[in-house]
């Protein structure tokens, strides 16, 4: 558990156009070598980026590029998931996190339903336990859950005999979309290790946050977490990162800058004082940007509160990976199916 | 500690109904041979044996020849106390049987070597008037197992705006005032509750914790709520409460109990207002001695959010754990207290904001406590004044000691029995203990109340 | 198979494959180009070896590809194999197609690649050339061009090791049923001839 500063790891100078660590390499070559020792001991659910080892999360982001390839085919499908059945259930609205996981199952030959269930409480209409298990009934394999409270897909993976990917439980974990950050970093960087990456934002109440820290951490990156005081976790932190309220302070040097999506209601619950205020420390412009090293990464998980916590020039400069965010959560998403519910091979 | 008022509380209620719900002749003629004695109370630890007759303890000798008429009680390798006291648990009945009752809920008691239970006043309807505290009262002793005594609600239906009737509360046999689960929202509310239990000479036990601070939090504030993207409770909303409740306490010479202490930023507060000499004592549940927030995240044998952990207070730090123990030790918590709060499996099994909270508590009280005793965190002497003398000092009960020509309410417990929690098979209707699947040490081997047998185990 | 066998079968591979069709090698008789497609993972290096003596033997460049038919295998149930990256840079269709992969068996690898391929395009025809064929078919897939023909039976696996991924070229049949001490001395048959 830290709160001092790590080490500053040595600087990596970020040439343009720096070769991805593995793309198809056509031609004589052999098989591409594994850049990390992977490994896959099998899962039925995947519901936060904790109890994943770095072997596994390699093995993720090798298998989406398998996936990516199947993406940029006039066919966009393979037979593999034939017969699986995926029901999206999804307790909070989102259209983009829900078709990238409909798209997914999709391309692989999956079964999709779609449910989009009121917000859950006990006493009003079915509990969220009679839901899975009514669904698992009608034979559903896979869960994609999304929900408002954190631990909701612990319970149906406890009590429900189907496989359950998390899509977002309350303020806990959204494991996909660190995986996919991590996967479109690759692509751009190279290596994870020893990157300087700092998340900027409502780290108290984002799940995008905290997977991402897992998710950065496993692979060696070094931290920094930034905001109001209000705004981060009180007291000890259960990760090794740094934490600084001063933005232009936590960007010198920082090669990965992660903006998070202000909500509204977080300035109504009196946590900042005013959302001009807030975007005048936390806001990040192109001013800002420029303090961190050159070619640094701008990442958002969306959806951008332009205006707010990222800039527009900033969105849509050279340095934003945010498009690519996107599109790489289609072959993650496909990746983490295809894996679920495997052994070892 | 201020030394506690006498209170009689009737006579015993003789002839028993026994463990299977049938009515049971007392055994008039008993001896316990063959057990260690301990009675923190009288001062006694030693090898003796005890003869009953007609519901009391008639000798207490080193060594009794058993009469041709008398039964005998094998107590060779267990410790023989004083029937253990709870000041603090949640029956069920009325309102909520489905949660428990006072059947089920007094058996459970048995189960766990408890004669004497308080139940709080959160029932339906609320035991918040003279009528309310006869009727509970008549059930209990029509359909308990073992001694219920009533606590009265603070205020009327326990809705924190009015003060009910204290008085008549007391004189239908409440033998405290609280509102619990909840706190006494207003402070000039809790300054007359607290000053009318010094004329009444029975404590306000207070949920001390400050509902603004704590709205909406379900776990300690701290890493593991960090982990798990949790909303926490902070220390501090224990600490104001404690704080606010001790000054009324001085101001209004009243007695302050508190309930179901879990910080040691209040077991600070509560050692500096007795040394002070005010009528302040508090209590501490076995799972706040035992537990820390760790139960709620992922460990080699269990899954995070486990809704069986969900508490009010919270499991909190292992600083904290470690205060409340050494509390216990010193005597500054006089009382472990069980908070028994059983609650439907339903209500349990859904995400853990919306779990109620609460555990089953009374059949694992002992065995919690003695897993301290064998880490030798705790002495023997002193888990077992938490559960008799301590309790029954703090409402100022006529129990909790094994005297001559007092009530024969013992309980038989092998110290070093080992046995796994297995809520299918508790007495209760509740069934979500955080132990569950927990290796114990320390069994009940037989309860008795009133010299009446109403539990025992096949030794 | 010794290394020389090895070398002397690929050979032979490159010779068939470029005479099938009359006409200059590369093309075939419908004047259709030619692609080879290696099959992971050992059916990858072979394919580049027959590029290289092909393009020797016509002068002309030979377009290749590498694909992994792991996703449509027939078996996933049983678990889920690492994938390897799958590159055909050119468009297959109406295309010569040639599979190569190491060892033909029960076909069902075959079947596999087949759909993938079909998925990529219409090729003009899909061919198949194999190291070895050690028998069983479980489907109807042929072997076009054969480096070697073994005949096995089914208990017994057949090893083939080439230098760019194993150090050495040799294939060599190992019976599974054999203790561990019988196969460290040797119940292993090196077949040499060709």
């Amino acid at each position: 558990m830290y709160r001092e500063r790590s080490a500053a790891p040595e600087r990596a100078t970020l040439a343009a156009g720096a070769a991805p660590a593995s793309s198809p390499t056509a031609g004589i070559d052999l098989p591409a070598p594994a850049g990390e020792a992977e490994e896959w001991p099998g899962r039925r659910h995947v519901l936060d980026l904790d109890d994943f080892s770095a072997g596994e999360i390699a093995r993720v982001l090798r298998t989406a590029d398998a996936m990516k390839e199947i993406l940029g085919r006039p066919i966009k499908q393979v037979p593999a998931l034939r017969g699986l059945t995926v029901v999206t259930l999804f307790y909070e609205a989102s259209t983009r996190t829900r078709v990238s996981f409909e798209l997914a199952a999709k391309r692989l030959g999956a079964d999709v339903v779609n449910v989009a269930a009121a917000s859950s409480s006990v006493t009003k209409g079915e509990s969220l336990l009679d839901t899975a298990h009514t669904l698992r009934a009608l034979g559903a394999d896979v869960l994609v859950m999304r929900h408002a409270e954190a631990g909701a897909p612990y319970v149906v993976a406890q009590h429900v005999g189907c496989m359950v990917l998390n899509a977002g439980d309350g303020w806990h974990a959204h494991p996909t979309q660190a995986l996919l950050d991590l996967y479109t970093l690759r692509e751009r960087l190279g290596r994870i290790a020893g990157r300087r990456v700092v998340i900027v934002g409502d780290i108290l109440h984002s799940r995008v946050a905290r997977s991402a820290v897992w998710g950065f951490t496993k692979l060696g990156a070094a931290v920094t977490l930034c905001g109001p005081p209000t705004l981060l976790p009180a007291g000890e932190l259960p990760w090794p990162v740094a934490v600084e309220h001063d933005l232009d302070r936590a960007l010198d040097g920082a090669e990965v800058v992660m903006a998070l999506r202000l909500q509204r209601e977080r300035q109504q619950a009196g946590l900042l004082p005013s959302l001009r205020e807030y975007v005048r420390l936390y806001g990040l412009t192109a001013e800002r940007l420029a303090r961190a090293q050159p070619g640094a990464v701008v990442m958002h998980p969306g959806p951008m509160n332009e205006g707010v916590e990222i800039m527009p020039e900033v969105a849509y400069g050279a340095q934003s990976a945010i498009a690519d965010q996107v599109t790489n959560g289609v072959a993650i998403r496909m990746a983490l199916l295809y894996l679920l519910g495997g052994g070892a091979v | 500690m201020t030394p506690p008022l006498t209170a009689t509380l009737g006579t015993s209620l003789g002839g028993w109904a026994g463990p299977d719900g049938e009515r049971r002749s007392t055994p008039a003629r008993l001896l316990v041979v063959g057990g260690r004695l301990l009675d923190p109370a009288g001062g006694l630890d030693r090898f003796a044996d005890l003869r009953l007759r007609d519901g009391r303890i008639a000798a207490i000798e080193p060594r009794l020849a058993a009469d041709d008429d008398e039964v005998v009680l094998d107590a060779r390798g267990c410790v023989v106390a004083p029937g253990f006291v709870d000041l603090h648990c949640h029956l069920g009945e009325p309102g909520y049987e489905d949660r428990e009752t006072l059947a089920t809920g007094t058996r459970a008691a048995a189960a766990g070597g408890f004669t004497t239970v308080c139940c709080m006043g959160d029932t339906n309807p609320r035991l918040d008037c003279g009528a309310e505290i006869a009727a509970l009262r008549a059930r209990a002793a029509a359909a308990g197992v073992v001694r219920v005594l009533p606590i009265g609600c603070v205020t009327r239906g326990r809705e924190g705006s009015e003060l009910a009737e204290l008085g008549e509360l007391a004189a239908a046999g409440a033998v405290a005032f609280s509102d619990d689960a909840r706190p006494v929202r207003g402070s000039r509310l809790l300054r007359h509750a607290l000053a009318y239990s010094a004329m009444l000479g029975r404590p306000v036990v207070e949920h001390a914790v400050d509902a603004d601070l704590a709205e909406g939090g379900l776990v300690h504030e701290g890493p593991v709520a960090t982990w798990l993207g949790l909303p926490g409770v902070p220390a501090a909303a224990e600490e104001i409460a404690v704080a606010r409740a001790i000054a009324l306490a001085r101001l209004t010479g009243g007695r302050l109990h508190l309930a179901h202490l879990s910080t040691a930023g209040a077991v600070d507060q509560v050692r500096a207002a007795q040394a002070e000499g005010l009528a302040v004592t508090a209590e501490v549940t076995p799972h706040h001695l035992l537990l820390t927030a760790d139960v709620v995240r992922a460990g080699p044998d269990r899954r995070p959010y486990d809704t069986s952990t969900r508490l009010d207070p919270p499991l909190r730090s292992a600083a904290d754990a470690a205060a409340l123990v050494a509390a216990v030790a010193d005597g500054t918590i006089a009382a472990v207290a069980t908070d028994h709060r059983p609650q439907r499996q339903v209500d349990k099994d859904c995400e853990y904001a919306y779990a109620a909270p609460g555990a089953t508590a009374l059949e694992t009280a002992l065995g919690a406590i003695m897993e301290l005793v064998v880490a030798e965190r705790l002495s023997l002497q002193a888990a077992v004044r938490a559960l008799t003398s301590g309790p029954a000092a703090v409402f100022g009960l006529d129990a909790g000691r094994l005297a001559v020509g007092g009530p024969a309410d013992l309980v038989v417990f092998d110290p070093d029995a080992a046995w796994t929690v297995e809520p299918t098979r508790f007495h209760s209707r509740g069934k979500s203990t955080p132990l569950a699947g927990r290796t114990l040490h320390g069994r009940v081997r037989a309860t008795l109340v009133g010299g009446a047998l109403v539990f025992s185990t096949e030794c | 198979m010794t290394g020389e066998d090895v070398r002397r079968a690929v050979a032979k591979l490159a010779r068939q494959i470029a005479d099938r069709d009359a006409g200059s090698a590369g093309a075939g008789s419908d004047g259709s180009a030619l692609l080879l497609v290696g099959l992971r993972t050992r059916g990858i290096p072979l394919a580049a070896r027959l590029r290289r003596q092909l393009e020797e033997l016509s002068g002309e460049p030979v377009a290749l590809g590498r694909l992994d038919p792991t996703l449509y295998r027939d078996d996933l149930w049983l678990g889920r194999p690492r994938l390897e990256p799958t590159d055909v840079p050119v468009d297959v269709s109406g295309r010569r197609v040639v599979l190569v992969d190491d060892v033909l068996f029960t076909g069902r690898t075959v079947r596999a690649a087949l759909d993938a391929i079909m998925d990529l395009g219409r090729p003009a025809r899909v061919q198949l050339a194999v190291l070895v064929d050690r028998g069983h078919r479980e489907l109807p897939i042929h072997a076009d061009f054969v480096g070697q023909a073994l005949a096995t039976r089914r208990e017994q696996r057949v090893a083939v090791r080439l230098h760019e991924i194993d150090g050495r070229d040799e294939v060599v049949l190992v019976d599974q049923a054999a203790s561990t001490a019988e196969r460290s001395s040797g119940v292993q048959r090196a077949i040499g001839g060709s």
